[in-house]
C-alpha cells in the first residue's frame, strides 16, 4: 500500500477497493457505476438494508463507509512521511481556474457539470479558508478560448463566492495555455515564501491553444508553480503531463460525490516542497478588537462604523476583519486564532490502532468497556470487522465515530489530553 | 441505549444539552477557600452548583445535563441525566444530588492518587486540563448529533478557577474550533481571581457566553440569570457582552504578549525578534532580503 503513488489518487482509490475483498459485490459494483446508472441504483434500495439480531432493518453500507473513510485517512498519513517535523505548505496563494467552455453545459453531471462545479468550488473555498486562514485564493474563468481572471488574490470567502456566482454561463472552447499564462503572471507578484498553486476544474477533452502549451508548462515550472487538475470527463494526456511536471496531482472524477471529495482533497494543505518556497520570516501584527460602542472610520471600506474592527499595532489604522494586509502601512494583521487554526497541520493526531474483538474480551464483559470520548458502549454491533480503535499513546479505547471525529475535526486525542505526563505539546510549545 | 427509551422524544427548539465542565483543581480550590474573603470553598461551589444542575433538568423534562470533571492529572464522566434515568426510573432530587456527589469524590480520589508524588514539586496553582474535559465533552456532542435527526442543542459551559496552562494552547484551539466548526457555543464562568484567556478567545469564537462574576456568594444567581436559558431564548436576553478580547500572541521563545511579531513562514511558529533558524521546525532563514525586495515590488504595484 504504500509503494503506490500520492499523484495517483484514481489508481489509489481502485487499489483500495480492491483490498477490501471481503466486502459486498454490489459495494464494488457501485464505485464503478457511471453517473448515469446511479439513478437506478438509487431505486434498488431495498438491496441496501441488512436486519441485524434483533430484527430491525438497518442500512447496510454504513460499516463500509466508516471503513472507507478510515482507510483513505490511514493511506494518506501513509504515504506523508512520518516524521513530526515535516513541513506544509501553510501560506498559500491558489488560482482556482473554472473551465466554462462549451463542455461544461454537458448533463452527464446532474444537473450540468457547470452547476456541479460551481457548487464544488463554493464549497472548496469554504473549507481552503477554513483550513488555510492565511493563504490566499483568485478565481479565473475560461471560455471562448480566452482565460478571464474573475477577482484578485484575496482572503475573505464572501466575495470570491459572490463574483463566482454572478458567471453562471458557459461558452465557446477552453485554453489551457491561456489560463496558465494568465496565472503565471499573476502568481509572479506573490511573495517568496508563498506557495504558488493552481487548481484547474477541468470539463473538457481538449485545450484550444495560441501557441506551444509545452514551453507555459515549462514557464510554470520554472516559478514554482503547482498546476493541479480535477477533470471531469475522461483522462487527458496533457493534464497529466501538466501535473507531473509541476508536482501536482491529477484525478478524474467518477461522479458528483466523487468529484467533491477529489476538489476536497486539495483543501489541506500539501507537503511543502523545499525549494519551492523560501523559508521566511514575516513580519506580523496582531491587532487588539476595539471595544463595542467606539466610533472609527476603516480603511478598508472608508466608511464610519461603531464597534468592532480591528487597530493595526504599526499605524493604528483601523480595518474590519482579519487576517488582511494594512492599508496603510502594509503590515500583514492577523490574530493569533488565525495561526492556531494551522497548529493541527503540524501536530496531527497519530493514527488510532485497529483492535478486533478478540475472544479474550468476552471474558471481560462483566466490566462494560465504553469509548473513552462519548462513553457509548463498545462491542455487539454486528459487524464482523473492526470493532474499535485505540490510541497508541494512551491506550484508551474509542469508538469508530469519535475516531474520525478526533481525527478529521477535532486533532486532540482526548485520552492524551487527559493525562500529565504524556503530553505531546510540551516539547514545541 | 437508543432501544431503551422505545417514545420518540419531541425535540423542539428549547431542549437543551448541557455539558458542564468542572474544574475539580484541588491546588486552585484549596488556596482560593485560604485567601479570599468571602471563604469560599469547594463545597459552597457545589451547593451552588448541584442545585443550577438540577434546575436545568426541571427547566425542560427533555432537558440533558452532562457533568466532567478536569482534574490535575485526568479528566472523566461525573454526571449524565440520560444514563441517571434509565437506571432508577425517576430522576428524584436527592437522588441527583448523590450521585453527583460520590462519582465527585470517587475522581477526586483518583485524580489524586494518579499525580502522587512530583505534583508537589511544580510551584504555585497547577492548571487543569481543561483541553482534555474539552475534548471529551465535543466527543459526547458529536455522538448526540449522530443519535438522530432530533436532538436536543448542544452547549458546553466551562466552570474553571484555576489558570490556563500555556502547555495546553494548541489542545484547546483545536478544540474551540472544532466546537465553532459544529456550532457548539462555549459559556464559561471563571470563578478563580484572574482572567482567562483561553476561555475569553473560546466563547468569542463560539458566540458562547463570558462572565466572570465579582462576588461569589451570589454564584447560584449568576448561573441561573445567565447560563440556564436556552440557546433560542438568549436572543431576547440582555446578557453580558465581551469587554474586549485579547487576541495579541505570544511568542515561542519568551512567551511575552506581543502585538508585533515575526512569523515563520513554514510553521507559523512566533518569535519576537528576527532569528536565524527557526526552533521549531529547523527552517533556515539567510535568504530574509527577499521579503524586503518582495515588499518593495508590491509597494511599488500599488
Amino acid at each position: 500500500m504504500a509503494a503506490k503513488n500520492g499523484d495517483e489518487k484514481r489508481i489509489r482509490r481502485d487499489g483500495a477497493g480492491g483490498d477490501e475483498d471481503e466486502e459486498e459485490e454490489e459495494e464494488n459494483e457501485e464505485v464503478m457505476m457511471e453517473a448515469w446508472e446511479r439513478a437506478y441504483a438509487d431505486e434498488r434500495s431495498w438491496e441496501s438494508l441488512q436486519e441485524d439480531e434483533s430484527g430491525l432493518l438497518r442500512p447496510l453500507d454504513t460499516a463500509s463507509i466508516l471503513h472507507a473513510h478510515y482507510r483513505r485517512r490511514l493511506l494518506r498519513r501513509a504515504s506523508a512521511p512520518a516524521s513530526s517535523r515535516i513541513q506544509k505548505g501553510l501560506i498559500r496563494y491558489l488560482y482556482l481556474v473554472i473551465d466554462l467552455s462549451r463542455a461544461a453545459s454537458e448533463t452527464d453531471y446532474r444537473p450540468s457539470r457547470m452547476a456541479v462545479v460551481l457548487k464544488g468550488a463554493e464549497t472548496f473555498i469554504r473549507e481552503f479558508f477554513d483550513q488555510n486562514p492565511l493563504s490566499h485564493i483568485g478565481l479565473v474563468i475560461i471560455k471562448d478560448g480566452v482565460a478571464q481572471r474573475l477577482t484578485d488574490l484575496g482572503g475573505t470567502p464572501d466575495s470570491q463566492i459572490k463574483a463566482l456566482m454572478a458567471k453562471r454561463e458557459c461558452s465557446g472552447d477552453a485554453s489551457l495555455q491561456n489560463a496558465l499564462e494568465l496565472v503565471c503572471d499573476y502568481l509572479g507578484q506573490v511573495p517568496s515564501y508563498g506557495h504558488r498553486e493552481v487548481l484547474i476544474l477541468y470539463s473538457s477533452l481538449n485545450t484550444c491553444d495560441p501557441r506551444d502549451i509545452m514551453e507555459t508548462i515549462e514557464k510554470c515550472k520554472k516559478d514554482k508553480i503547482r498546476c493541479s487538475v480535477v477533470g471531469l470527463s475522461a483522462e487527458i494526456y496533457i493534464c497529466k503531463y501538466i501535473c507531473e511536471e509541476t508536482g501536482g496531482s491529477y484525478t478524474v472524477a467518477l461522479d458528483e460525490s466523487h468529484f467533491k471529495e477529489l476538489l476536497l482533497e486539495h483543501a489541506p494543505p500539501p507537503a511543502a516542497i523545499a525549494e519551492y518556497a523560501a523559508a521566511n520570516l514575516i513580519k506580523m501584527g496582531f491587532p487588539q478588537r476595539g471595544a463595542d460602542g467606539v466610533i472609527a472610520i476603516c480603511s478598508c471600506h472608508k466608511e464610519a462604523k461603531v464597534g468592532g474592527g480591528y487597530t493595526c499595532p504599526r499605524c493604528k489604522a483601523r480595518v474590519c476583519e482579519l487576517p488582511t494586509e494594512c492599508r496603510l502601512c502594509g503590515l500583514t494583521l492577523v490574530s493569533s486564532p488565525h495561526l492556531a487554526r494551522s497548529y493541527h497541520h503540524l501536530f496531527p493526531v497519530t493514527p488510532f490502532n485497529e483492535v478486533t474483538s478478540m475472544p479474550l474480551n468476552k471474558t471481560l464483559r462483566k466490566t462494560p468497556q465504553a469509548c473513552f470520548g462519548c462513553q457509548q458502549s463498545l462491542g455487539n454491533q454486528g459487524s464482523n470487522s473492526v470493532l474499535y480503535v485505540s490510541c497508541g499513546k494512551c491506550n484508551q479505547l474509542f469508538c469508530l465515530d469519535c475516531d474520525i471525529y478526533i481525527h478529521e475535526s477535532l486533532h486532540n486525542c482526548p485520552g492524551c489530553e487527559s493525562q500529565r505526563e504524556s503530553r505531546s505539546y510540551d516539547a514545541k510549545a | 441505549m437508543a432501544s431503551s427509551a422505545p417514545p420518540p422524544k419531541l425535540y423542539t427548539d428549547d431542549v437543551s444539552l448541557i455539558v458542564i465542565i468542572l474544574d475539580t483543581n484541588p491546588f486552585f480550590w484549596g488556596t482560593l477557600s485560604n485567601t479570599s474573603a468571602s471563604n469560599f470553598s469547594f463545597s459552597k461551589f457545589l451547593n451552588h452548583m448541584i442545585p443550577f444542575v438540577n434546575s436545568l433538568l426541571l427547566l425542560n423534562q427533555l432537558n440533558h445535563v452532562v457533568l466532567i470533571a478536569a482534574g490535575v492529572t485526568s479528566c472523566g464522566y461525573i454526571y449524565d441525566s440520560a444514563t441517571a434515568v434509565a437506571s432508577d426510573g425517576g430522576q428524584k432530587v436527592p437522588a441527583v444530588c448523590s450521585e453527583i456527589l460520590s462519582r465527585l469524590e470517587e475522581f477526586v480520589a483518583k485524580d489524586q492518587k494518579l499525580g502522587n508524588g512530583d505534583l508537589r514539586t511544580v510551584g504555585g496553582v497547577m492548571s487543569s486540563l481543561f483541553s482534555g474535559a474539552l475534548s471529551l465533552a465535543l466527543c459526547y456532542i458529536q455522538r448526540v448529533f449522530r443519535s438522530g435527526m432530533q436532538h436536543p442543542q448542544p452547549r458546553i459551559l466551562c466552570l474553571q478557577g484555576s489558570p490556563d496552562g500555556p502547555e495546553q494552547y494548541v489542545a484547546v484551539m483545536n478544540a474551540i474550533f472544532s466546537a465553532q466548526r459544529s456550532m457548539v457555543p462555549i459559556d464559561s464562568c471563571v470563578v478563580g481571581m484572574q482572567h482567562s484567556a483561553f476561555l475569553q478567545q473560546a466563547s468569542y469564537i463560539t458566540g458562547g457566553v463570558y462572565l466572570k462574576p465579582q462576588q461569589l456568594d451570589g454564584l447560584f444567581e449568576y448561573f441561573t440569570a445567565v447560563f440556564a436559558t436556552d440557546l433560542q431564548s438568549r436572543s431576547f436576553l440582555q446578557l453580558p457582552r465581551p469587554v474586549g478580547v485579547d487576541f495579541r500572541a505570544s511568542c515561542f521563545c519568551h512567551k511575552k504578549t506581543i502585538d508585533m511579531g515575526y512569523v515563520c513562514s513554514v510553521c507559523l511558529s512566533i518569535f519576537c525578534k528576527p532569528h536565524k533558524k527557526c526552533s521549531t521546525c529547523g527552517s533556515d532563514f539567510s535568504h530574509s532580503q527577499n521579503e524586503q525586495l518582495d515588499r518593495k515590488r508590491k509597494l511599488s504595484e500599488v
